[in-house]
C-alpha cells in the first residue's frame, strides 16, 4: 500500500511540474507585457532595461526557472498594473470567493440531496419525473445563463435583491465577510444560487438513482419485513450506502466550482478571485493569471491525490491484492 | 441477421432498425419534444440567412436611429422589430438567428474534429497496447479531470479570440471522452472470436480497425456525441459570454447575451433575454435528447 502511494504522489508531482510548464509556456505566448507596463513616452532604451530588469529577454526555459525559484521561497512576483504582490492580491479577494462556493455548496447539498433522496423512493411519481426532467436543464445550461434568468427576475421585474457587489461586510481578524450581515447575505443570494444550481441538479440525480438501485435490493426488504418504519429505513439503512458515491463527487466538484465561480463573479461583479483573474486577463497581467493557474493546478492536483489515496486506503480490493 | 435482402421491403417500418430504435426512442415524450425542437432550430439557424427580417452586419441594412426599441416597436422604415432592437439599432431576432447559425456552426465542427481525432486516438490506444496506450491514457486522464471550461478559457486566453481557435478549443476538452470510450470498447472487441478470425486470415490490421471494430464502438459514441454536441453548444456560450470566445464580427448567442448584459439592470432586458431563451431552449433539447440516448443504451436500466 505505502509503494501505492509513494508511486500516486511521484505521478502527480510529476503531473503537477508539466502541466506548470505548460501553463507558464502558454501565457508566455501571451502579447508583449511591455506594451502594457510601458507608458507611452518611454524611449526604445527604456524599454530594453525594463525588458531585462525583468528577465524578459532570457530564453523561456530559463524564466521558468526563475520563477519557480521564487515560488519556492514563497514569491508569486509584482502584478504589472498595480505593482502590488501577486500574494497580496489573491488573498484579498480570497475571501470572497470562498464564502460564495461554501455557501452554494450547502444550497445544492441541502436542497438537492433530499429532492434527490424523496424522488428515488418514489421513482414512478410525477413530481420524480417532472424533476428529472428539470434536472437535466440544471446541469446543462451554462453557469451564467441562470445568473442572467435570475438578475431578470429578482434584481430587474422584482427588485427585491441587489444585483453587484459585496454589499456590507464585516471584518473579522482583518478579513471581510459578506455573509455575517443582513446586507451581505442579500448580496450574497443571487451568486450563491447561480453557482449552486449545477451542483444541485447533479446531486438530485445521483440520489435518486441510487435511492432508486438501493431500494430494490434485499436487505431494505429484509427491513421492511421486520417492521421498521419506512423513514428508518431511508434514512439509515438506504441513504447509507447511497451516501458514498455522492461524497467522492462532491470532493471532485470543488475544482468545477472554482472554475463555475470564474463565470459567476464576473456576472454579478462579485469582487472574488475569479473576477481578478478575468480583469487580469483583459488587462494582460500576466503574473497575476500565472499565479492564479499555478494555485488552481495545484488545489487540483492535491484534491485528485488525496481521493485517490482515500481508495487506495479504504477499497478493500487493494488492500487484499497487496497481501495476496 | 435471418431476413434476406429480399425480404427486406416488405417488413414494416416498425420492425426495422430505425423502427425499432424510434419506438424505444419515442417513449420518452420529453426526448421527442427535444428531437424536434432540435431539428426545427437547426433547420432555423441555417437557413438564417433566408428567413432573417435584415442582415444584421449589413450596415447599410441597420438604422442607427432605431437604437434600443423594445420588443414589437415599429422602426423609422415602418418595420416591426418583434423581437426589438440592440444599442446599435439592430433587429433582435435577425441577431439571434444569426448567433444561433454561429453557434451550432462551431459547435458541429469541433464536435466533429473532436470525434475524429479522439476516436483515432482511442483505436490506435487499444491496438497498439503498451507505453502508447498509457501515455494517451495518461494525457486523457489529467484532461478530464480538469474541469473542462477552465482548460477552453486557458486555451483562447494562449492563442487570443477568433472562430477558428474556439473551434480548436473546443475540439481540445471533447476529445479525450471520445479517446476513452472508443478504447473501452475496441479492447473488448479485440478479444471477441471474430477479430481473432480476422487476423488468423491476416486481414491488414488497418481493414480489421475499420471494418470490424469500428463499427461495433458506434452505439457508445453516440451517446457520447450527442452529450458533447450540448455541452459544446454551453461551453462556447460560456467563452463567448466572458469575451473570449467568438470574434465581435461574428457573434454567437453567448456574446449577443454578453452585449445586452449591460443593458439588462436598466430595464432594456431584451436585448440580452431573447438570445438567452434561444441559448436555453438550444441547449434543453439538445440535452433531452442525449438523456434519452444515454439511457437506451446504459444496460443497466434494461429489463
Amino acid at each position: 500500500m505505502t509503494e501505492m502511494i509513494i508511486r500516486r504522489l511521484l505521478q502527480s508531482v510529476v503531473t503537477l511540474l508539466v502541466l506548470s510548464f505548460i501553463t507558464f509556456a502558454g501565457i508566455y505566448l501571451i502579447g508583449n507585457p511591455m506594451e502594457v507596463l510601458a507608458d507611452e513616452s518611454a524611449t526604445a532604451a527604456q524599454i530594453q532595461a525594463a525588458t531585462e530588469r525583468l528577465g524578459l529577454d532570457q530564453p523561456l526555459w530559463v524564466q521558468y526557472w526563475h520563477y519557480m525559484e521564487r515560488l519556492f521561497a514563497g514569491d508569486f512576483g509584482r502584478s504589472y498594473v498595480t505593482s502590488l504582490p501577486v500574494s497580496t492580491m489573491i488573498l484579498q479577494r480570497l475571501p470572497a470567493t470562498l464564502e460564495m462556493t461554501v455557501i452554494s455548496l450547502l444550497i445544492s447539498v441541502g436542497i438537492g440531496l433530499p429532492l434527490g433522496v424523496v424522488a428515488g423512493v418514489f421513482p414512478k411519481s410525477r413530481w420524480s419525473r417532472g424533476g428529472s426532467v428539470l434536472s437535466v436543464l440544471g446541469f446543462s445550461l451554462p453557469n451564467f445563463w441562470f445568473g442572467l434568468m435570475l438578475l431578470l427576475c429578482l434584481a430587474v421585474w422584482f427588485p427585491i435583491l441587489p444585483a453587484i457587489g459585496r454589499g456590507q461586510t464585516v471584518e473579522v481578524n482583518g478579513v471581510a465577510w459578506s455573509f455575517l450581515t443582513r446586507d451581505g447575505l442579500a448580496h450574497l443570494a443571487m451568486p450563491a444560487l447561480t453557482l449552486a444550481i449545477g451542483n444541485m441538479a447533479l446531486m438530485f440525480r445521483l440520489a435518486k438513482s441510487g435511492m432508486q438501485e438501493v431500494m430494490l435490493l434485499d436487505y431494505i426488504k429484509l427491513a421492511r419485513i421486520k417492521g421498521l418504519p419506512s423513514r428508518r429505513i431511508v434514512v439509515v439503512h438506504a441513504l447509507r450506502n447511497v451516501m458514498i458515491p455522492i461524497i467522492t463527487i462532491i470532493g471532485l466538484e470543488i475544482g468545477g466550482l472554482i472554475a463555475g465561480s470564474i463565470i459567476t463573479e464576473t456576472v454579478f461583479a462579485w469582487p472574488g478571485i475569479g473576477k481578478l483573474l478575468i480583469d487580469s486577463i483583459n488587462m494582460l497581467d500576466r503574473p497575476v493569471v500565472v499565479a492564479y493557474m499555478l494555485i488552481f493546478t495545484f488545489t487540483f492536483v492535491l484534491i485528485n491525490l488525496i481521493v485517490d489515496i482515500c481508495y487506495i486506503v479504504l477499497d478493500p480490493r487493494t488492500r487484499e491484492a497487496l497481501q495476496g | 441477421m435471418t431476413s434476406t435482402p429480399l425480404a427486406r421491403p416488405t417488413m414494416r417500418f416498425s420492425e426495422r432498425p430505425l423502427g425499432r430504435f424510434w419506438r424505444e426512442y419515442s417513449q420518452s415524450h420529453a426526448a421527442v419534444f427535444g428531437l424536434v425542437m432540435t431539428l426545427i432550430l437547426i433547420a432555423v439557424a441555417f437557413l438564417a440567412p433566408l428567413i432573417a427580417p435584415q442582415d444584421p452586419y449589413d450596415l447599410m441594412q441597420v438604422d442607427f436611429m432605431d437604437s434600443e426599441l423594445p420588443p414589437g416597436a415599429i422602426g423609422g422604415a415602418g418595420q416591426t422589430y418583434v423581437l426589438g432592437t440592440d444599442a446599435n439599432g439592430r433587429d433582435m431576432l435577425s441577431a439571434l438567428l444569426f448567433g444561433l447559425r454561429a453557434s451550432f456552426m462551431v459547435a458541429l465542427s469541433s464536435l466533429g474534429i473532436a470525434l475524429v481525432f479522439g476516436t483515432l486516438m482511442g483505436l490506435v490506444s487499444a491496438y497498439a497496447g503498451r507505453w502508447v496506450d498509457s501515455l494517451i491514457m495518461r494525457i486523457v486522464d489529467i484532461q478530464m479531470s480538469f474541469p473542462t471550461i477552465l482548460v477552453a478559457m486557458m486555451l483562447m486566453v494562449t492563442f487570443g479570440r477568433g472562430i477558428d481557435k474556439t473551434i480548436f478549443a473546443l475540439a481540445v476538452v471533447q476529445w479525450a471522452y471520445f479517446a476513452r470510450n472508443v478504447r473501452a470498447s475496441a479492447l473488448v472487441e479485440r478479444s471477441r472470436e471474430y477479430v481473432l478470425a480476422a487476423q488468423l486470415a491476416q486481414v491488414p490490421t488497418f481493414r480489421i480497425l475499420w471494418r470490424h471494430i469500428l463499427p461495433n464502438c458506434l452505439p457508445p459514441l453516440m451517446v457520447i456525441a450527442s452529450i458533447q454536441l450540448a455541452s459544446a453548444v454551453s461551453i462556447e456560450a460560456s467563452l463567448s459570454f466572458l469575451g473570449l470566445g467568438m470574434p465581435v464580427t461574428q457573434p454567437s448567442l453567448g456574446m449577443l447575451i454578453s452585449n445586452g448584459f449591460g443593458y439588462l439592470l436598466g430595464g432594456k432586458y431584451w436585448i440580452s433575454v431573447a438570445p438567452g431563451i434561444a441559448l436555453g431552449l438550444t441547449v434543453f433539447s439538445l440535452s433531452l435528447m442525449s438523456d434519452r440516448l444515454r439511457d437506451m443504451f446504459n444496460p443497466r436500466l434494461k429489463r
